[in-house]
């Protein structure tokens, strides 16, 4: 039996719920940044997998999906080279990297 | 793709992904990202998508990696000190993602259409990144322009960020 749609879905699910577990309890604020990065990827690996589902008259995939794909991974780069800017200015500041030490806006 | 490549890659990238959430030190962390990133761009060569396994490579396991680990080295980053946990936080977000888990899985168990085989490409040569190319400059040409102004702001505002003096 070879893979259908359903077992990439899975896996990009059970991806993403990986990146979010990651998000709520590390208190790393570079582990959450990483773990962010693999929910991004598992929206790309769902997004690729409807596209080489869905073939066209042609023969060849939907490559809609792999645009946007390339749009996220674009975006996500740049997003990256932002967050760790912002990651080197707060240690700048705060000497620390640890979420539960950053409690300036907290009510 | 050849089924047992498919379980192997993709137990792979998700065995790693939970290391990436459970190592104390952020250099293992990275590290396991990039053999996750590794897995899930084999994944994307199964499903015909070539480019943007190479894509996934170049960008996440080549440049954001190393932008990651030379962060890590800069702060200077230890393994952690055990701290105390919050009981409530880890409960809470193990509950969410577990509530997650079960949503997906009950969504796919309702997608009957998700159980057919991928149907055939077509048996020529595919030009994938030729047909990507002329999408992106036809049809998504304008997208394509904004991507351009967005990643000339962050790299001015990542070269401002990084001043000494915040003004």
């Amino acid at each position: 039996m070879s893979p259908t749609l359903n077992h990439y879905l899975l896996v990009s699910g059970l991806l993403f719920s990986i990146g979010f577990a990651g998000v709520l309890l590390r208190r790393n604020i570079i582990i959450i940044f990483m773990c962010l990065e693999l929910m991004l990827n598992a929206a790309n690996l769902s997004l690729v997998a409807f596209s080489r589902f869905n073939v066209g008259a042609n023969g060849l995939p939907n490559y809609n999906g792999q645009v946007l794909v390339f749009f996220i991974i674009t975006v996500a780069a740049a997003e990256v080279a932002v967050g760790l800017a912002v990651i080197v200015a707060l240690y700048r500041s705060r000497q620390t990297t640890h979420v539960d030490d950053i409690t300036t806006l907290k009510f | 793709m050849f089924t047992p490549l498919f379980w192997f890659f993709a137990a792979l990238t998700l065995i790693f992904a939970v290391a990436v959430v459970v190592n104390r030190n952020p250099v293992a962390s990275a590290l396991s990202l990039v053999i996750s990133f590794l897995g899930l761009a084999a994944l994307f060569v199964g499903l015909d998508a070539y480019l943007i396994g190479v894509l996934q490579v170049l960008v996440y396991a080549g440049a954001v990696m190393v932008l990651f680990l030379f962060i890590i080295m800069l702060l200077d980053l230890r393994a952690e000190k055990r701290r105390k946990f919050n009981l409530l936080g880890l409960a809470g977000g193990g509950i969410v993602a577990a509530a997650l888990v079960l949503e997906i899985l009950y969504v796919l168990s309702k997608f009957p259409a998700g159980n057919n085989q991928f149907p055939p490409l077509r048996a020529e040569k595919i030009d994938d990144v030729r047909e990507i190319g002329a999408a992106i400059f036809s049809s998504y040409n304008l997208p394509l322009q904004v991507i351009g102004v967005l990643v000339l702001v962050a790299t001015v505002g990542v070269v401002i960020l990084s001043k000494r003096e915040l003004k």
